[in-house]
């Protein structure tokens, strides 16, 4: 019972400074799960983030699902889901209820270009640090640049590829690479 | 029946929105139209406010709609409805992972998915730095490269990163402070 309430709490927290979408939760997560109490790697998280990406549902979410069932099951799955929606949902309640125009307050609009900034700053961190265990050689060097140019400038293509295809193309090529080096080094044999 | 309904319609939006939380926008849009729960200019209400609050567009979006449909009761059931499919599905995927986690074909997606994750991670990056550092209408109408630059979000943006290498504190300190100086410097 301890875990799960103590699984709902963190991921209310978590919940609570979660802005700018998905990714932004990656520097907090690896804070407040991997550092502070071991309940995962980074190298997993970086692994639920891409399947969040090819799957339903928002992103977040799914990482938040995939944790608690790893932690504790169906039990913790839920206990962490519905932790992490908590404090959306009671922001917004209060939101929708009282406050009109929230959103063009002057002071929350300069808090947010404020933490937009800091926001950038993580991401960046984020990706220094899953540098090491991604990029390892010539080929995923070269998956990274193609994923990178078709999902920051798609829009310049005639069709830009949703990034769920693009995360099923990065995975056919990497089991095509796979399987290629394995022959060769069968064939060698 | 409404919130039979309401549960309905946002369990279908969680099912079929693959990726971010924009992913649900067509939704949201054509929701609007079958059942006048919300207006459009109401979707872009809410875009701007889950810019300004944690939680994704999707999440805050049911919650918002389910209160206007349905009061209090209504905001939770729609958001966990939208929930539901993504929950369920991880579930099984997640037992799958953990059985074929050393399988060749695993580990082979996995060698390719790592990179594109960390790919997809830098444009997701770029994006916010594309609103949160640089003007560019401004650098358009001007045309001189020093407009270009939001030079105090510049200043703070290093000083977070260096801040950050340096002392080991947690993010949300960092975001709280960048929240502070954005008020207090008018960014």
């Amino acid at each position: 019972m301890n875990n799960l309430l103590e699984l709902y709490w963190t991921f209310v927290k978590i919940g609570c400074v979660t802005f700018g979408g998905g990714y932004a939760m990656l520097p907090i997560l690896e804070r407040e799960l991997v550092e502070k109490r071991g309940w995962t790697t980074m190298d997993d998280l970086r692994d639920y983030f891409s399947i969040g990406q090819c799957t339903p549902g928002i992103i977040a979410l799914n990482v938040s699902t995939f944790i608690g069932e790893k932690r504790g099951k169906l039990p913790g799955a839920i206990a962490a889901t519905t932790g992490f929606l908590s404090a959306p949902i009671v922001i917004i309640l209060i939101i929708a209820a009282f406050l009109t125009n929230f959103a063009e307050l002057a002071v929350v609009q300069h808090a947010f270009a404020g933490i937009r900034v800091c926001v950038c700053v993580l991401i960046v961190q984020a990706v220094l640090r899953l540098w090491k265990g991604s990029v390892v050689d010539p080929f995923t060097l070269v998956l990274y640049l193609v994923i990178f140019a078709l999902n920051a400038f798609g829009g310049l293509l005639p069709v830009k590829l949703p990034a769920a295809v693009l995360v099923l193309l990065a995975g056919a090529a990497g089991i095509a690479m796979s399987l290629h080096k394995a022959g060769k080094a069968g064939g060698k044999k | 029946m409404i919130l039979l309904k309401l549960m309905f319609e946002f369990i279908k939006t969680g099912l079929f929105s693959v990726g971010g939380g924009l992913a649900t926008l067509p939704f949201l849009y054509e929701m609007s139209d079958s059942t006048g729960w919300f207006t459009h200019a109401d979707i872009a209400d809410m875009i701007a406010v889950s810019e300004s609050t944690p939680g994704a567009i999707g999440i805050n979006m049911s919650t918002y709609a389910g209160f206007k449909t349905a009061g209090v009761p209504g905001g939770i059931l729609a958001t966990l409805a939208l929930a539901l499919p993504s929950v369920i599905i991880i579930l099984i995927i997640a037992r799958f992972l953990n059985k074929f986690r050393d399988n060749k074909l695993v580990e082979g997606a996995f060698y390719g998915l790592r990179p594109a994750s960390i790919a997809m991670i830098t444009a997701a990056g770029l994006n916010v730095a594309k609103v949160a550092l640089v003007n560019i209408p401004a650098f358009q109408q001007s045309g001189s490269l020093s407009d270009l630059f939001i030079w105090k979000a510049l200043i703070l943006a290093v000083l977070i990163f260096v801040g950050q290498r340096k002392l080991k504190w947690s993010p949300v300190l960092f975001i709280a402070i960048s929240a502070a100086v954005g008020v207090i410097f008018k960014f």
